[in-house]
């Protein structure tokens, strides 16, 4: 499999230079990285078997100019960068699968855009708010307690990987720096309660949806996934056992096949 | 030097188990079950009591902040204080003395203009004492207990600094088109009485955008660490080499520090008398994670870098990094946290802390954690018979001028002295 590269589209709206990873054969699909910032794992590696993957980068995040969040001033604004940036890539009606963060905007550009986005897979969305089921305040947490809320058992070999830290001080310095930033940069767009009126809007989408959620989601509890069936036509939930946020690292074996299928389909 | 009496309004009475169980002492602490109104009906007036004490001692400047939604210190509106010590210390024939506001918080008021407004009533009230302070306000402050966007924080605050200047010396109608406020007509009443405004004070926390933006504007920035003048070198440092870099000279008046501070008789006493206060002030009012001072977002990339490049030692405690709970009030004093003794020692530290940092306005905290009214009373009176006239004398043999203090009050700690000496 060949290495994903990186291309520079320059986009209009908000004068932002949009970065986008790339790899793989097949028809296109995108993939939204959630608040953490970009990540190129098995799970994405796996989509690229089947699919060509594109991967925007998040204003502020990954290989976008750091500063560059500062004028994509609201959530309308961001909607429209990814509008554009999907112009660029010539992308008519296309699957999209978002993480978290990366759900929320796979459906407010579903609800902009419905004819734009064939299916989406959302694992773990934020983006809607019960005030007696409240999404874990994310960003404002201890790393120690952040990390216990994102996965079920931080003992698991691909947790332990994801979470290993580089040796040297000044890359360690510089990881986290990016991903403190990256919770800032998506941040901004869910402060200080991640329910910006796309409950309102999301009649709108047409797009047929996988809904993936650990049932031991300690960050956006599990009954969100019948919040976000409710209110998407033509979706489907599926629950994975032993799991916490991040399906893509503690269940990949699962969660693979099901997207698989129902993409396929 | 100028020297403040600067005060937090702590709650003085949380039992001796807290915080136990609590992530933080901001934000996480239940009113319901540490707050008690009649308890803080007595601080309040307690606090005010003892900013005015030092009002008659002769400091040079009275000083008040905003926080929010915790024990440390709860003065909601730091312009609500400052009315009534504006208003006092007039009457009492006072008006010599500064009204240190540092500050009321721009970014988390909105519209921003009436902070424009309430310091001007204050240096209205006060024919002109008002120094002016513009705090970027605490993530806890801004961000958790008031809503506003991390990432968003930084630009509203220079916006709303800029909208301030312009609302008070605008001499026509403006409509304000921001990209965080928008006002379709300013017309300020009323304007202050320090022409062309009251200076402007930036307090800081090491942040490295905060001495650039001090430095291209001219400003004076109040270093605010509760960690005293040895962990301050790494930060003042930096701050005087930023200053060299942009052209600007070592003036003192440029730079204050905040430091608290506990006389005594003796040093031995003056232990005794302050080590459960120093203790109850680290361990339970300081209580608080970074994540909570500055969520993501809070500090723009190139500081955060900056802090996270910088080593362990760059900020030593000041970054909250390291646990407070095992060291002993003697630790604090010991590293100088906090500067207890005699009076001679409080002089003797104060200065040599003033010159190596380079520093022209001092901040002290003279009540602070438990200690009582008459404890605290006892240490300010103390302060100020006998530290406080040699502190000001410090820097008076340099010919620095200190444009950042009000125009009225710049040369009035030598008259007093020719007074006494009259």
């Amino acid at each position: 499999m060949a290495a994903p590269v990186t291309k520079t589209f320059p986009i209009k709206h908000c004068n932002f230079e949009a970065k986008v990873k790339t790899a793989g054969n097949g028809p296109p699909l995108v993939y939204l990285h959630p608040a953490g910032g970009p990540l190129w794992d098995d799970f994405v590696e796996g989509l690229t078997e089947r699919y060509t993957v594109y991967a925007p980068h998040h204003p502020g995040t990954g290989e976008t100019v750091r500063e560059s969040i500062y004028s994509v001033e609201s959530l309308w604004d961001l909607v429209l960068v990814y509008d554009e940036i999907f112009d660029a890539l010539n992308l008519q009606s296309v699957p999209v699968v978002g993480t978290s963060f990366g759900g929320m905007m796979a459906c407010e550009l579903a609800a902009h855009r419905p004819e734009r986005i064939s299916k989406m897979v959302l694992l773990d969305p934020i983006g809607l708010w019960r005030d007696d089921a409240p999404v874990a305040p994310y960003m404002v947490m201890s790393p120690g307690k952040l990390v216990a809320t994102l996965y079920k058992d931080l003992s698991s070999e691909p947790v332990k990987k994801v979470l290993q830290m580089p040796e040297d001080p000044d890359a360690a310095a510089t990881l986290i720096a990016d991903l403190v930033w990256a919770l800032g940069a998506t941040g901004k767009f869910v402060w200080p309660i991640p329910d910006k009126g796309l409950k309102k809007r999301m009649h709108r989408i047409k797009a047929k949806a996988l809904i993936v959620w650990g049932e031991d989601d300690a960050l956006v509890s599990p009954i969100y996934a019948n919040e976000f069936a409710q209110r998407i036509a033509n979706s489907q939930v599926e629950i994975i056992k032993d799991c916490g946020h991040v399906p893509q690292v503690e269940r990949l074996e699962i969660l693979k096949p099901l997207v698989a299928n129902f993409l396929a389909a | 030097m100028k020297v403040t009496s600067f005060h937090f309004m702590p709650y003085r009475d949380l039992p001796d188990d807290f915080p136990k169980g609590l992530d933080s002492a901001w934000v996480d602490a239940p009113w319901w079950e540490y707050g008690d109104a009649n308890k803080v009906s007595d601080f309040y007036n307690w606090s005010i009591d003892e900013l005015m004490l030092a009002a008659r001692l002769g400091f040079d400047g009275i000083g008040t902040n905003e926080h929010h939604q915790n024990p440390y210190g709860f003065m909601c509106n730091p312009n609500l204080f400052g009315a009534i010590l504006a208003k006092m210390t007039r009457d009492q024939g006072l008006d010599d003395v500064a009204l240190v506001q540092l500050g009321a918080t721009l970014a988390a008021t909105s519209p921003p203009i009436r902070i424009a407004e309430e310091y001007a009533v204050l240096d209205c009230i006060s024919g002109g004492r008002l120094v002016a302070g513009v705090p970027l306000g605490l993530g806890c402050d801004a961000n958790i207990s008031y809503g506003v966007t991390p990432m968003d924080q930084r630009e509203r605050w220079r916006e709303a600094i800029d909208l301030m200047l312009k609302a008070w010396t605008a001499k026509e109608f403006f409509a304000w088109n921001g990209k965080y406020y928008q006002l379709p007509k300013v017309n300020l009443w009323p304007r202050p009485v320090q022409d062309p405004h009251p200076p402007l004070l930036v307090p800081g926390a090491a942040s490295s955008s905060t001495w650039d933006y001090c430095h291209d504007r001219n400003l004076p920035y109040a270093y605010l660490s509760y960690f005293g003048g040895k962990s301050a070198y790494n930060v003042m440092d930096r701050f005087w080499e930023r200053a060299a870099a942009k052209g600007k000279d070592a003036n003192p008046y440029r730079a204050s520090f905040l430091q608290l501070v506990g006389v005594a008789e003796t040093d031995r006493k003056a232990e005794e008398e302050y080590a459960k206060h120093v203790e109850y002030f680290y361990h339970k009012l300081l209580h608080q994670p970074t994540y909570q001072i500055a969520p993501p977002g809070y500090s723009d990339y190139k500081s955060l870098l900056n802090v996270l490049k910088g080593g362990k030692n760059f900020l030593q405690f000041a970054d909250l990094s390291i646990e407070l709970k095992p060291l002993k009030a003697k630790d604090m004093i010991a590293n100088e946290f906090v500067v207890i003794g005699s009076p001679a020692t409080v002089r003797d530290k104060l200065e040599a802390m003033a010159r190596r940092l380079n520093v022209g306005h001092l901040m002290v905290v003279m009540q602070f954690g438990s200690m009582p009214h008459h404890v605290a009373c006892k240490n300010i009176e103390l302060f100020g018979r006998e530290v406080l006239p040699h502190l000001q004398k410090i820097w008076e043999d340099k010919a620095f001028e200190n444009a950042w203090w009000p125009k009225k009050l710049r040369n009035r700690a030598v008259k007093k002295r020719e007074m006494a000496t009259a």
